[in-house]
């Protein structure tokens, strides 16, 4: 007991204190899955509009997926995105492989299925009444999708936030895809990974306290924009 | 039982064979928790383990000394490789290891893009003989890692990872980097590396076993853990410790501590002898 509370006491200090290598692995993480998020959404949230508006064949198990697809296991993403861009896979000559950008690649892929799937269901949500008053009005189909996310914006918004928070708290595509480098793709959760095993703990603690106060904050949003 | 050893002991297949050897005569299920030498002395410490297989003098002295081990038994050893891309940018074949490193670090400041070194970084055995081959080239070890710059021009990568994911990112990158050579030989043939320099006092790797005090530790198992060095530089043990891997590799890869004391430096009542010290008096 008495090493948690040391632990613990001592990584308030490494927080309260600004240290250098707490800032830096925490902006770190948060710059990496800040940018995935954002380019999942790009490609997320009209592909979820897509899904809702289109009648096609198989939307209902296409969904289904999707959904499945909310607990794909981070090591095979990492899986899949180390043999994309390792140097003999199709993408290595890119040089992504250990690089902040192929662990933004690989996050952005993880968080898709919950981007579009969680879309989906807050574009449902909102009265058809809305549809079809823009349609009234003479809008096109790519008008409409539009204006519908734009009613949805807070559930949309909430679906990007957690899938930044699964992007954020996630430890395989990091290790597999990063490489854990210091001071080049080591983050929050691959250094806790890492300071644990060499016995580091104080170090490990205030890291696990920014990850878990991040996650919270992002909760807190969560709640108040669903208000 | 719980033995925390070195991953090269596991990777390479070889605890597996010793595990299923011990297992069967002594009728008891050995688990195995894999880790770098840090790693494993650290479970010894907190008495999460009832032995340990590691290879980093001076760890193993510390552990011995403050009393949380019984005593240090060599039990084989090879060497340590500094590996690299084949067409070794930095030339450095044929030098000394530690030799090598300094014109690595000189070459790889000047052009980063060519010349890399990937280090384990973990606190692993292999990456604290990386420390000492820094320092023996002359160069403080924080002044290595703070002549990195936080981009991807950095001629020091430092990895954070076992031996076989850091053999892998040197073969992705094309760096060099420290290696055991049992690990090196059993991944080779998924790695665009080449072996640059082998041999010589400086890469020697021995490795140890050591019980876990129960006088410290109450509750583990140390006539058991006993048991499992005697096992192991015991004849039978050496034996199969000498022909590991020869029908896969064409060679051992690892080389019985018997009979070579001297070469390893280890001292007659720690090598390949059985263990002396007994539980009920540690008790």
């Amino acid at each position: 007991m008495e090493e948690i509370w040391n632990g613990l006491f001592k990584a308030i200090e490494l927080i309260a204190t600004w240290d250098p290598q707490v800032v830096e692995i925490t902006s770190r993480s948060l710059f990496i899955s800040l940018s995935s998020a954002f380019l999942a959404s790009i490609f997320c949230i009209p592909m979820g509009g897509v899904i809702q508006f289109r009648q096609f064949w198989g939307k209902k198990a296409l969904i289904n997926l999707i959904q499945t697809l909310y607990s794909l296991p981070t090591v095979t993403v990492g899986l899949l995105v180390f043999l994309l861009i390792s140097r003999s896979g199709p993408l290595g000559s890119l040089g992504l492989l250990f690089t902040p950008y192929g662990m933004i690649l690989g996050q952005a892929i993880l968080v898709c299925p919950i981007m579009i799937g969680l879309t989906i269901t807050a574009l449902s949500e909102v009265s058809p009444l809305i549809k079809d008053t823009a349609r009234s009005l003479g809008a096109n189909q790519m008008q409409i999708i539009v204006t519908v996310i734009r009613e949805a914006r807070v559930a949309v918004m909430a679906s990007v936030l957690l899938g930044f928070g699964r992007a954020l708290s996630e430890v395989g595509v990091a290790m597999m895809i990063g490489g854990n480098i210091r001071g080049y793709t080591r983050v929050l959760t691959t250094s806790i990974a890492l300071e644990t095993s060499m016995g580091n703990l104080e170090l490990s603690i205030a890291l696990g306290i920014i990850l878990i106060s991040i996650s919270l904050v992002i909760n807190l949003i969560l709640t108040r924009i669903r208000g | 039982m719980k033995l925390a050893t070195t991953t090269s002991l596991q990777d390479t297949g070889l605890l597996d064979l010793i595990k299923e050897k011990f297992d069967q005569s002594h009728n008891v299920s050995l688990d195995v928790v894999s880790g770098g030498t840090g790693i494993a002395i650290q479970y010894g410490e907190r008495g999460d383990v009832d032995v340990l297989l590691v290879h980093d003098k001076a760890r193993e002295s510390k552990f011995i000394e403050d009393g949380h081990g019984l005593e240090r038994r060599c039990i084989a050893f090879n060497y340590f490789y500094l590996v690299g891309p084949e067409n070794d940018p930095a030339g450095i074949q044929g030098m000394n290891a530690s030799a090598a490193l300094a014109v690595i670090m000189a070459k790889g400041m000047e052009d980063p893009d060519s010349v890399k070194f990937v280090s384990r970084g973990d606190d692993s055995g292999t990456h604290a003989r990386e420390k000492l081959l820094w320092k023996n080239a002359g160069y403080n070890y924080s002044d290595i890692l703070n002549s990195e710059s936080n981009s991807t021009k950095s001629w020091y990568i430092d990895a954070g990872q076992g031996m076989g994911a850091t053999l892998n990112m040197a073969s992705e990158l094309q760096a060099y980097t420290l290696t055991d050579m049992s690990t090196f030989m059993a991944y080779q043939g998924n790695l665009n590396l080449t072996s640059l320099i082998e041999g010589g006092d400086e890469l020697l790797n021995v490795y140890v076993g050591m019980v876990v005090n129960p006088q410290k530790h109450p509750g583990v198992n140390c006539l058991l853990a006993s048991e499992f060095i005697d096992y192991l530089v015991s004849d039978q043990g050496q034996k199969l410790i000498a022909s590991f891997g020869t029908d896969k590799f064409g060679k051992p890869l690892f080389f019985p501590a018997k009979g070579n004391c001297d070469v390893i430096s280890c001292s007659e009542e720690e090598c390949a002898v059985p263990t002396a010290a007994s539980c009920a008096a540690a008790a």
